[in-house]
């Protein structure tokens, strides 16, 4: 049979990563929110954060665990898939995956067991602990990973040897020029992903008229993080898009759909780039708004696609149109969290009852931009595996198409199945709500004093 | 220098397999036990004997993979394209057997993900098997690459291996249970103990007379002198190891069968080792073929030195704080 065993390959990868930093994007940001809950409780003795935290703890088991056995999976992938990459680039990626098992993967996988396990046998103060050590976890195996992948996107400290890359300096191989712009904005935007969650339950609950406090403790503590996260995000993104400008100005003439260099570069809200002929079509923009934003200057001219030949674009289409989703949701996000803050200000957050509808509704938008995010930055330094270094289309291993693509339809499968289910249980504890398995019934607790809530709230907040 | 680093290498990720193959071994016996229980209060029980543990459990198999990835990254690119099917069979079964814990405890129909734990659990440990198997029947290689088909790990003894292992986790499996509960699935794992206990020495007879069979190479290690002399020992202590462990079983002793068990799984270990040294893939490329660049091996080892005492100590400290059996009924979280 005729199948492309590098363009399988490269399909099995994305849908098997695509799957995997779903989870990340979230666990990240909850373990650091189920620790914040465990400081508030210990601290204000209010049995409320209690709650909160094993409702949320509950929830991060199920999304834990989905996480560990998808990555598990990639780990393997770099050699199932893509042996040759593995062999030429193990003497300097290796160690980096393995510092993220060492430092970070038994330390989440071990806590965890007491997160999950270990409430009736350990101390408040010890449980708390736990879920802070795994949230820790959770953010150096960021670190390490995103620094492998930067490395792949602008290598330095090595040097190539017949095809084989010899590390000369870890400290550049790690703290490589775009790590700490990948590393600042993919942490941000796990913690924003799980912000909105967080709001969207707190807002449904609100809807519902049920757990009416911890619903507002939640909107609260939300609003108050994305408020500073998400316009933060935009200054990041704004950093990381200039420092690929300078490391790798194709990508960045993708993301823009900029063809020609000699002329400044338009601000496209919307296009459909024509990889044929190297024009937009259906353009709709702001004159020399792209100039403005990565040379700070009307008529500042940067490298346009037309400068090298096609085989050395990425797809253009697909990380112009990834990049323009990934930007709507960021500003969607903005948009949202400023409002949140001001209608808090303002003493009416709760009161809106279309902005609790639209907020209950917004979910899953962290994970559309941060999946939109990788696809820019994956796809964009194609047709490079480690830019300027190895051709995706030689890192392949000696494995037929057919074994690919049968085991890429497995993946699909199992997949499906799991995350189907993972979903409909996520959404079933939700919808237990947070005092589930209690005796009482949530419509007959008294109200608890708005004001209490209200500064347990804010102390939250200001924790952060 | 560079001579050692392998070596060293190869000791830290052989101790991590190891690792692997107790820990992971016995919960993943657990699911192979579980079609045997009476109800779901037992199931139960299992489950929570294991649960705080199996996800630091799977991460040796993180560092095993993962570490041959840094110490031996042209081994690392070999083995796995080799054994591509049965790799990724055993990654999506453990996809199934890990969700299975946390889906099982919030869905309303326990039957689905029962299912999905035990098949889960049996085919990741069969595979693992058949990766063995493949390893130690030899792998082609043509110019520092794999040379071969899709299928070459298929052969009877891989598949032999594959059901040998399903044996093994059981008996750890059971044993563990002998260990960490009570009441009737402890009773019912004591007489599966001894009937695993059985399979397990077949299955090892078996892998020990067909290996020097049909490898010569494997033959010529045992059996020339002189390493006849200091080989010898290997089956007979494991012949003894066996034995008290038969006993302890029927002796009604709770912790001493497990720890027979493991040492049995060291001794296996241990007899394999001696067969493929210093092959990292047979037959052709050896430890020092494949070995990464010496300063990638020193840059990692000097971070493993102090990680891994940490890790273990962190372990045992999660092992101590979840001591002591596990009673019927016993609630979930
Ligand atoms: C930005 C964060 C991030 C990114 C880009 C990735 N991961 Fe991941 N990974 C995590 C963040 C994370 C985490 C937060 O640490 C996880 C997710 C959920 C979890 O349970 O731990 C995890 C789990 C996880 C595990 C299981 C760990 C365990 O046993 O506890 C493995 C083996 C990997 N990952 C491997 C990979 C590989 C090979 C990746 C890339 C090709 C990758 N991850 C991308
Ligand atoms: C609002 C303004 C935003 C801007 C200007 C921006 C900018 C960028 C740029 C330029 C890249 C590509 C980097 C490269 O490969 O060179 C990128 C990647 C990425 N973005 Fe954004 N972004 C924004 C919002 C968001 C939001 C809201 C999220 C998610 C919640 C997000 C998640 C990601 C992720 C996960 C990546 C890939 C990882 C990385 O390369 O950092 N971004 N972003
Ligand atoms: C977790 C977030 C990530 C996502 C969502 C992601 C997404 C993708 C996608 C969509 C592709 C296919 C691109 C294409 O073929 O057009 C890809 C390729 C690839 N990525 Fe990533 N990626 C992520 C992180 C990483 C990391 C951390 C590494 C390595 C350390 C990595 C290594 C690779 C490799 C080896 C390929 C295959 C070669 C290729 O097609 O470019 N990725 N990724």
């Amino acid at each position: 049979m005729d199948f492309d065993p590098v363009l399988l390959a490269r399909l099995q990868f994305a849908f098997t990563i695509i799957f995997h930093i779903i989870f990340p994007s979230f666990t990240i940001g909850l373990s650091a929110y189920i620790a914040t809950l465990g400081v508030v409780w210990i601290r204000t003795g209010e049995e409320r954060f209690q709650h909160l935290m094993r409702f949320w703890t509950k929830i991060f088991a199920v999304s834990f665990a989905m996480g560990v056995v998808s990555g598990i999976v990639l780990s393997y992938q770099f050699g199932t898939n893509w042996s040759r990459f593995s062999a030429a680039t193990g003497n300097v990626l290796g160690p980096l995956l393995g510092y993220e098992v060492l430092t970070a993967f038994f330390l989440e996988a071990t806590f965890l067991g007491i997160l999950l396990f270990g409430f009736s046998r350990v101390p408040p103060w010890l449980y708390t602990l736990s879920a802070a050590i795994v949230a820790v976890g959770t953010a150096i195996s960021a670190f390490w990973i995103l620094a492998a992948n930067s490395w792949m996107q602008t290598p330095a400290g090595h040097e190539m040897r017949n095809g084989i890359a010899f590390p000369l300096d870890w400290f550049q191989i790690v703290f490589n020029p775009s790590f700490p712009y990948r590393l600042a904005h993919m942490l941000n935007a796990a913690y924003l992903t799980t912000g909105f969650v967080v709001l969207a339950v707190g807002a449904r609950y609100l809807l519902a008229g049920r757990y009416v406090a911890e619903g507002r403790t939640m909107m609260r503590m939300a609003i108050g993080l994305t408020a500073i996260l998400a316009p933060l995000q935009l200054v990041i993104g704004d950093q990381h898009g200039l420092n690929t400008l300078q490391h790798q100005p194709i990508k960045v003439a993708a993301m823009e759909a900029h063809w020609d260099g000699s002329k400044p570069g338009d601000f496209h809200i919307f296009a459909w780039p024509d990889e044929v002929n190297g024009v937009n079509r259906f353009e709709l923009s702001i004159p020399k708004g792209a100039s403005l934003i990565l040379t700070h200057r009307m008529n500042g001219l940067f490298q346009g696609l037309s400068s090298v030949p096609a085989s050395e674009r990425p797809p253009v289409k697909l990380v112009f149109f990834a990049f323009r989703i990934m930007l709507a949701i960021g500003f969607f996000m903005i948009a949202a969290a400023l409002l949140g803050a001001f209608l808090w200000w303002r003493g009416t957050l709760f009161e809106h009852t279309w902005y609790l509808r639209v907020m209950a509704q917004s979910w899953w938008i962290g994970f559309v931009a941060v999946i939109a995010g990788w696809v820019v930055t994956e796809s964009g330094r194609q047709p490079w595996v480690v830019y300027g270094i190895m051709r995706t289309a030689d890192a392949t291993s000696p494995v037929p198409g057919a074994t690919i693509a049968g085991t890429l339809a497995l993946f699909v499968l199992a997949y499906g199945v799991v995350f189907s289910f993972g979903i409909y249980y996520i959404n079933r504890l939700i919808a237990h709500g947070p005092r589930a398995g209690e005796t009482h019934d949530p419509e007959q607790v008294p109200g608890r004093p708005i004001s209490a809530a209200h500064d347990a709230g804010r102390e939250a907040i200001r924790r952060r | 220098m560079e001579w050692y680093l392998a070596l060293i290498w190869a000791g830290i990720i052989g101790a991590a397999v190891a690792m692997y193959v107790i820990l992971d071994g016995f919960d993943l016996g657990i699911g192979v036990l579980f079609p045997f229980a009476e109800n779901e209060r037992e199931r139960d029980q299992m489950m929570r004997s294991v649960a705080p543990f199996w996800d630091g459990n799977e991460t040796w198999l993180v560092l095993g993979g993962g570490g041959l990835f840094v110490a031996f990254p042209q081994a690392y690119a070999v083995i796995m394209p080799a054994l591509y099917l049965p790799v990724i069979v055993m990654l999506l079964a453990l996809v199934f057997r890990g969700v299975a814990f946390e889906f099982r405890t919030v869905s309303q129909s326990k039957k689905f993900w029962n299912v999905g734990f035990t098949a889960g659990s049996t085919l990741a440990a069969f595979a693992q098997g058949v990766i063995l198997g493949g390893l130690i029947d030899g792998i082609k290689v043509r110019d520092g690459a794999f040379a071969g088909g899709s299928f070459d790990w298929a052969t009877p003894f891989g598949l032999l291996c594959g059901v040998a292992l399903v044996a093994g986790y059981g008996l750890l499996g059971a044993t563990w249970l002998v260990m960490k509960t009570e009441g009737r699935v402890a009773v019912r794992a004591r007489w599966q103990a001894k009937v695993f206990l059985l399979l397990v020495l077949v299955f090892m007879a078996g892998v020990s007379l067909w290996t020097p069979i049909v490898e010569p190479r494997i033959a010529a290690r045992w059996f020339s002198l002189p390493n006849f002399y200091f080989l010898w020992p290997v089956p007979v202590v494991t012949a003894f190891t066996a034995f008290m462990a038969w006993r302890w079983l029927e002796a009604g002793r709770d912790g001493p069968p497990f720890f027979a068990s493991i040492v049995l799984f060291l001794l296996g270990y241990l007899g394999l080792v001696i067969s493929v040294f210093p092959y990292l893939v047979p037959p052709s490329l050896t430890i020092w073929d494949t070995a990464a660049a010496p300063a990638t091996q020193v840059f990692m080892l000097i971070g493993t030195l102090p990680l891994l005492p940490l890790i273990l100590g962190y372990i045992v400290f999660v092992y101590w704080l979840f001591r002591g059996k596990v009673r019927e009924g016993e609630s979930y979280h």
